[in-house]
This record gives C-alpha cells, structure tokens and sequence, in this order.
C-alpha cells in the first residue's frame, strides 16, 4: 500500500513540474488541489476499515528505513490540512493572479503542502525533524514573499526562532538516541525510562516546540511574521503551520513523555497555556490593525491547545479533554484561516486594514463579513460551532477531574474573545459619516473564508464521525 | 443514529426549525433590490411554520410524539421535541412571527439600511426562538439560547447610529455574560448528573440529599444567567437601552424573543430539569420570588417617571415578564397556571403595545407622551389596540392580564404566602399609574394642533400592514380572556401543563 507515500509525492511533483513547465501551472495547482484531499479522504476509508497502516520507505526494515505510519490522529490532520490548503488554493488564485511573486509563491507553496503532510506521517523522531525544517523554511519563505521591509524584518526573525526551535529540537532526539538506540516513536515507547536523560530530552524537545508553537513567553515572532505575510500565508501559518508543532509536542506526550515527566510539568504547561490566552486576548483587544488582532487571537487561541496537558492528566475525564483538545484545533485552524482570508479582503478592497478606519466596513463587503462573525463565532466558542463543542468538552474534563480553576479561564477566555470580535464589529456595523470605500473584490476571495467560516460552525454537527476516526491506533 | 428513523413525526419539529432557517440563508444571499422574492419567503416560511405547528397542536393533543435526534457527541444529543409548554411557546413564537414579519416589510419600506441583513436574521432570530422553545435538553437550549444573541445583535444595532451602536455595545456585554455564567452552571449540571434532558416533573428527585449544596449553586448560576434575559433586577440594564433598536424588533425581542427567552429558561429549569417539589426541598423558591417581586415593583416604578413612548413600555416589560418568574416560584399548581399562561398573555399584549408605538412614530413622528394629545381621534384603530393592551397590562377584567394575575393571587393564596397578594396590588395600581394619563391624553385632550412629522398613509390611518397587525393582536389578547375557558386557549395549555408538572 503506497497511498501515503503518494499523498507526501503528490504535491512535490507538482512543484517540480510546475518549475520546469511554466504554463503547465493552472493545471498542476488544481489537480494538486483536488487530488490530494482524495487521496486523503481515500485514506481515511482505508485506515477506518483495516486499522493503521503502516509503510516502509525503499523497502528497508523499520530501524534502518524511513517508516510512514497512518493512525486516526495523523489522518485526522492530514484531513484538515487538505480541506485548508484546498480552500486556501481558491483564494490564493485570485490573490495572487497578476502578482509577479505567485511563480515562487505556487512553489513554495506545494512544497509547504508536502511538508505538512510529511510529517504527520513520520513515524520516527529523526523524520519528524527533518520536516519540521522543512516546513520552517517553506514558511519563512512565504513570508518574506511581498518583499517589504516588515515582512523581511518578520521572516528574519522568524528564521531565526524556526531554526533554534528545530535545533532545540534536534539536541533533544540526539539524547534519546544516546539513551535508547532507536529513533522509531513506537520503540522508544517501549524502551524508555524516566532518567535525568529523559528529562533533558523532554526539556529540549518541549522547549523547542513551544517556541515554534509560539505558546506564551515565546509568542514574541508570531504576530509580526503573520500579520505581514500575504493572506493565504497567513491563514495557513496560523491555521496548520503552528499546529504542527503542536502535534509533534502531543504525539510525543501521548506515547512517550507524559508517563515519564512529572506530573507538575502539566500543570506548569496549563500555567503558560493560561497566561497566553489572558495576555493574547487583551493585545487582540488593543490592536489597531485587523490582521494584528487576528494574530493576536492565535496567540490566545494556541494557549487553549496546550490546555490539554493538564486536563488529560487524570484518568477521569481524559477522554473529554484529549477530544476538547482536539476539537480546538480543528475549529480554530477553519475559523482562523477564514478570518485571515477575511481580513485580506479588506486589505485588497480597501488598501489598509485599521480598525477605526474601517467604519461601515459590513455594508460594502457582506460576504466577507459574514464569513468573519461565523468564524468569531466558533473562536469566541459559542454553539454551535466546533469551537463551543470544544470549550464544552474542556469544561466537562475540568469539572470530572477536579482542576475547575481551568472552567474560570475557559470562559474568561470566551469573554475576552467576544470583546475583541464585537470591538471590531462595532466599529463595521457603525454609520458614522467617514464610511470606508472599498473596491470591487472577486468572487473567489470572497466565498473561500465563507466556506471556511461554515466549517469551522458545522464541525460541531460532524463530531461522531471525527471521534471514530481519532479513535483508530488508540491513542484517543 | 440507533433507534432513529426517519418518519414525518420524528422530523416536524425540525422541519418547522427549517421553515425559518432556510428563508434566513436564502435571504443572506438575495441581493438587495429583489424584494419581490424576499417578501415570499419571508411570507412563505412563517404561513408554511404556521401549518406545521397547526398540525403539531392538534397531534399533541392526539398523543403523537414528534421528537427529533441528532447525535453531537456521546452522550449528548441535539433534540428538538414537542411537549405541552414547548407547543405552546412554538405556537405562541409562529403567530407573532408572522404578524411582525408583515408589520416589518411596511415598517422598513423605506429604510436606508440594507433590508436582506435585516430579514435575513430576524428569520434567524425566530429560528433560534421556535429552536429554544423546542429544545428537549438543556444542552439544545442552550445553543439556541446563545444564537439568539447573536441574531438579535445586527438587529439591535441595525441603524447604525452612535446611540444603537452604544445599546448594542451593552447589549452584548449583559447577554454574554450572562451566557458564561449559564453555560458553567450547564456543564457542571451535566458533570454531576450525566443527563440534563427536560423531564416533565423534574429529573432531579434521587439527588438532593447527597449534592444540596452544589445544586444550590447551580441552580443560583443557572437563574443569573437567565435572569440576564428575563431582565431580573438588577440584571435588566441592558433592556430599556436595547428599544433603540427599530419598532418590529422591540416588539419581537419584548414579546417572544429575548426577554421571553429567558423567562422560558428559568421556567424550564424550575419545572423540567429541578422540578418544582426539588425547588422547594431545596429553600430555592423564597429566593427567587424575593427578585421577581422586586423586579416587579421596581420596574413599575421606573415606568412612571418615563416621558418616552417606547422606554416606558420597555420597564413595563422588566415588571411584566417578572410574573412569569413569580408564577414559577409559587409552590402550587394554580400560580403555575397562571405563570405559564402569562408566558403567552404577555406576549399579545406587549407585542401590541410595540406595534402601537411603532405605528405613532413611523405615521406621526410621535415618539413622546407628551406629544400625543388627541392622537385617538387621527388614529382610532391604533389607539383603540393600545387601550386594549394597556387595560390588559393592568389586569382589567375581561383581558388576557386579568386571567393571569387572578391565577397568580389565588395561587398566593393557596400557598400561604398572602404577601405576594400586596405585590400584586401594588404593581396594579403602579400599572394603571403608569398606562391611564396616557390613555387620558389619547382620547380626552385637544391635539396641539400638528404632528411632529406626519407622512401620508392613503386610505387608512395608516399602511394596512402597519395597522393589521395591532388589531389582531389586540384581538387575540381580548379573546384569550373572554374565551379562556375554551378549548386551546391559553388557559387551557397551562392548565394541561400544570396538571403533568405536579403528577407524581
């Protein structure tokens, strides 16, 4: 069974092809766009029906080669991964038609698509490493794009935070190795024990996946770097890119290091976790660029991910939290790259983003705004969007397992947010006399954050299905 | 989906959830200048939502069960479903829809503001309106609960001046709140019992010993949520500032949406999640009569001293709605009839009182009572709708108030507890203080000579669609007191809901 290989092969030879014949590029953007969500969708029939798959790279035997590995936690992202490039790849399209940049941006882009893919398939810590890079470097890439100075001051800064974190991480796997002899997740599994080593490895990898996670004090390079890149990017690092390092963190804390740390660092991890969604959340209220409240808000929202630390600590109410956790990025990877799709309209039609001066806003763009407070909506976490069922499921973890400090930040979380949204949307519903005029936009800006927005709010009626899917390796 | 299939009973209550949800998106995606098609669906959805829920009534009384379910997570389910106080909260939101959609195609005829937003979520309001009267468990509730407040919020805010803006700005701040406080008292309901569906007669009896004290809590978050919308005192600030928002929407949000939400809630949490002989064991009852009686006063109180028109009516709301919570917080079947019944009564009369006000401002530019000298004599039928709600309000006998604050004193009585007899004089007497001078001036004395701003109406006193929609309501508030006794009346759904509340 080749069907992961694939879904990483697919969007690089389209990049490839795409390098070497120029005008081939409508087509190989669109077929990469349809077939790879297929693939995917293909994939998850397939691991529903015969459990996780597994494959080996070249032929080589698991210690020796490069093993992919599909359970239900890596399919499930790889599925949201394709629903958001896809969506995402409408926009870009329109965003980028005339842009002298988009024969690098369709490259990077496809390159960044397979390296998401890729490393939710990796089945060993050293694989996990290499894409991590190669995702960094994808990303800094695409932000540099518009090649103005804040968007160059960004990227190199967000270089330099990708490369430490990757080489935080990197000293981290290469003291494993020294202790265990494998770099296979399943085998360390295995082998393991808590020792001083552990620790030190744990630390290490922590560290450097908080900081490309941009969890709270570490936060300091993302609003800049995703404010400053162009739309699609900055849905797309926002929605996936930081997701990923999170994945990485929860996938090792599931099978490896949450049985060997102690039980303090959970709650230590819910310490930073808590103060990024208070202090996120205000800097999202004193913002005064649109896209620097939006960025502000995946500060915020990155805090209630590493929520499920600590809530999934107790065997009582586990099930709900690991879940929660989930739901969350799901809804906020949908809500927020249709809210920075949002925002990037505005750009275009209006030619700047400031909040005060974008009065009357929801009168000239309908669409975009109404994509905008369907996607608040789930990020405020209000039914019945997969961000309520979130909240709720964290709520319900709370409460079982004893920890109801964590219920107090949940909902002055969702306050926060819904001050920071409805600040914005006072100010776009207003009638003042300096109404904003805006030009005309494409239809394929304005409909893809929509239909974004509608998943992020429809995810909370598709939940049975995502639970059976998360379900398969029985890790969930 | 185990165990649910798909027949015509299983799905009517979704389907007359859709007869508004559809129109909304539809109409989301209208372009502005097809009003043709916008006023069909509009009259379309709520004529086809009234037939549905004419065939719910009469199957609700011939033992059809119609329940809708839909799995959202284990254990927790989306259910929509049908028993005597949702059918009557369903039929109650499906009739007034109706009327304040005709009322508001002729209010907003010549509005500037972008008429598709409009109606697309005033069908969005209702929806979560007829979703919250329906929802079968405290989880469905709650989800329509918190998209009514967002529906209503471009609704509030719909003018976009400085002074809706500022309303909408409280509006949101009171009703979130409010929201975050009743989602924790939900969850940790659910954490402590595991099930939170309606039961008629209450699902808590087996508990109270082992979790007094945290039920007590609960029940405490549970009513402060609530009690946002319900307006409660002190929890009512946001109410008289919201009537800025255009007459059909105050008349919508006073009489079966917000307010009347929140009254549903705390009703629905008394009798169908605690259950009212839990109530009592618990000591929760005194409290919660204690606010009702003072929101009751207080807010009669600050309706006197208000020189606008439509202010004034929004504090008789704070007062009026507080019967509803006073019924339920009466141990004895006879105040529960006469809180259940006032659930609808309030609603035909407050509705046509908004309508009333809303015709005076929109056909004369009379927005004070102080301006409307004679108004009677340029606008008979109006005022004469206004008179039958304002007497009702005050509890003159035939009218609908009449009923309910009969049901509510004998149930005082009943209960031993006479002191909720001088609250309810009191409020009479502060009602008729606050409804006859402006009755006195609308018939009795000389107009001052020229409206404010009159516009020409044609051949009634003002456009028919305008004017249809007070009469009827007037009429069905006269009726529900004349007729109470018969068959489907009011009255009568209260009486058949009391009867299955108190049945061991």
């Amino acid at each position: 069974m080749t069907l992961p290989a694939w879904i990483v092969a697919l969007p690089l030879l389209a990049a490839a092809l795409m390098t070497a014949v120029p005008r081939s590029r409508l087509l190989m953007v669109g077929s990469a766009a349809i077939l790879t969500p297929a693939l995917v969708a293909f994939l998850a029939r397939t691991i529903l029906r015969d459990g996780v798959l597994q494959m080996q790279l070249g032929g080589w035997q698991t210690p020796l080669g490069i093993q992919l590995r599909a359970d239900g936690l890596s399919v499930a992202m790889l599925g949201i991964t394709a629903v958001i490039m896809g969506v995402i790849t409408l926009y870009a399209w329109a965003y980028f038609r005339d842009h002298e940049s988009s024969r690098y941006f369709w490259v990077l882009w496809m390159f960044l698509w397979a390296a998401l893919n890729a490393l939710f398939l990796s089945a060993d810590i050293f694989n996990l490493y290499v894409t991590l890079e190669l995702l960094g470097l994808s990303a800094v890439a695409l932000v540099a794009l518009p090649q103005k100075a804040a968007a160059l001051t960004a990227a190199m800064r967000y270089l330099l935070v990708s490369l430490s974190g990757s080489l935080s991480y990197l000293m981290g796997v290469a003291l494993l190795y020294a202790a265990n002899g494998t770099l296979n997740i399943e085998m360390l599994a295995n082998t393991a024990q808590a020792s001083p080593a552990t620790s030190a490895a744990f630390a290490m990898i922590a560290g450097g996946l908080i900081m490309k996670s941009a969890l709270l004090p570490l936060h300091f390079w993302l609003p800049p770097a995703h404010a400053n890149a162009p739309a699609p990017v900055s849905a797309v690092l926002s929605a996936l890119v930081v997701k990923a390092s999170f994945y990485i963190m929860l996938r090792l804390w599931l099978t490896l290091f949450g049985a060997l740390t102690s039980p303090s660092i959970a709650q230590i991890l819910g310490v930073m976790a808590a103060m990024a969604v208070i202090w996120g959340s205000i800097q999202a209220l004193l913002a005064d660029r649109l896209k620097m409240m939006v960025a502000y808000s995946t500060v915020a929202q990155i805090g209630y991910l590493f929520l499920i630390f600590p809530l999934s600590q107790l065997a009582q109410g586990s099930q709900e939290a690991l879940q929660g956790g989930m739901y969350f990025l799901f809804s906020h990877a949908c809500a927020k790259a249709a809210v920075f799709l949002a925002a990037g309209t505005v750009i275009y039609a209006c030619g700047h983003d400031r909040i005060d001066g974008l009065a009357g806003i929801v009168r000239q763009m309908p669409v975009s705004m109404f994509a905008f407070a369907l996607a608040g909506t789930s990020l405020i976490g209000l039914p019945p969007s997969g961000g309520f069922i979130a909240k709720w499921l964290y709520l319900n973890a709370a409460l079982r397992n004893g920890q109801w400090w964590w219920c107090a930040l949940l909902l002055g979380g969702g306050l926060l947010a819904t001050a920071y949204i409805f600040r914005f949307f006072s100010i776009a519903f207003s009638n003042r006399e300096e109404i904003v005029s805006a030009r005309p936009v494409p239809k394929m800006m304005e409909w893809p954050a929509l239909g974004l927005a509608v998943c992020a709010i429809s995810l909370g009626l598709v939940a049975p299905a995502v639970k059976k899917l998360l379900g398969v390796g029985g890790l969930f | 989906m185990a165990g649910w299939e798909v027949t015509f009973d299983n799905c009517l209550p979704l389907l007359i959830l859709l007869t508004s949800l559809v129109p909304a998106t539809v109409i989301f995606m209208l372009p502005e200048e097809r009003v043709r098609w916008r006023t069909s669906l509009n009259i379309g959805g709520a004529v086809l939502k009234l037939g549905l829920i004419g065939v719910m009534i009469w199957g609700v009384r011939h033992e059809h069960v119609y329940e809708t379910r839909l799995p959202l997570l284990q254990n927790i389910e989306l259910v929509l479903s049908a028993d005597a106080m949702s059918v009557m909260m369903t039929a109650l939101s499906g009739l007034l829809w109706f009327l304040t959609t005709l009322y508001a195609i002729a209010y907003l005829e010549t509005s500037p503001q972008s008429r598709s937003r409009f109606f697309g979520f005033f069908s969005l309001c209702v929806s979560s309106t007829v979703g919250i009267a329906m929802a079968g468990n405290l989880i469905t509730f709650l989800m329509f609960y918190e998209m009514l407040t967002l529906s209503t919020y471009p609704l509030v805010v719909h003018r976009g001046t400085q002074e809706s803006m500022q309303a909408g700005r409280i509006y949101i701040i009171y009703t979130f709140l409010g929201g975050a406080v009743f989602l924790l008292g939900v969850a940790w309901l659910k954490a402590l019992l595991g099930s939170v569906e309606f039961t008629e007669g209450g699902l808590l009896a087996g508990n109270i010993k082992t979790h007094a004290g945290q039920l007590r809590i609960i029940f405490l978050l549970m009513i402060a949520g609530l009690g946002v919308k319900a307006a409660l005192v002190p929890l009512h600030g946001w109410l008289p500032r919201a009537m800025v928002a255009p007459a059909p929407v105050s008349a919508l949000l006073h009489a079966v949406a917000v307010v009347k939400a929140g009254a549903f809630g705390i009703v629905r949490v008394v009798y169908d999640v605690y259950g009212i002989e839990t109530c009592n064991a618990l000591g929760l009852l005194l409290p919660l009569s204690l606010a009702a009686a003072f929101t009751i006063v207080y807010g009669s109180v600050r309706a006197l001293s208000q020189d606008e028109l439509k202010k004034r009516l929004a504090f008789s709301t704070v007062s009026q709605v507080s019967y509803i919570a006073l019924g339920a917080a009466i141990f004895g079947p006879i105040a529960t009839i006469g809180g259940i019944v006032h659930l609808v009564h309030q609603g035909l009369m407050k509705i046509t009182l908004f309508f009333c006000a809303g015709n005076f401002a929109e056909t004369l530019g009379v927005h004070h009572i102080s301006e409307m000298n004679g108004i009677g004599r340029r606008m008979p039928w109006t005022m004469t709708a206004f008179t039958i709600g304002a007497l009702g309000m005050i509890g003159v006998p035939p009218l609908a108030g009449f009923i309910s604050k009969w049901y509510l004193g004998i149930g005082a009585l009943a209960a031993g507890k006479s002191w909720i007899i001088a609250v309810l004089v009191a409020s009479s007497l502060l009602n008729a203080a606050y409804f006859l001078p402006v009755l006195y001036r609308g018939w009795f004395c000389e107009p001052a000579g020229s409206w404010p701003v009159e516009s020409n109406s044609g051949r009634w006193e003002t456009h028919w669609m305008l004017l249809a929609p007070p009469v009827a309501t007037a009429l069905l508030a006269l009726m529900a007191g004349l007729l109470a006794n018969s068959p489907y009346s009011p009255l009568e759904w209260a009486r058949l809901i009391a009867a299955r509340e108190y049945q061991p």
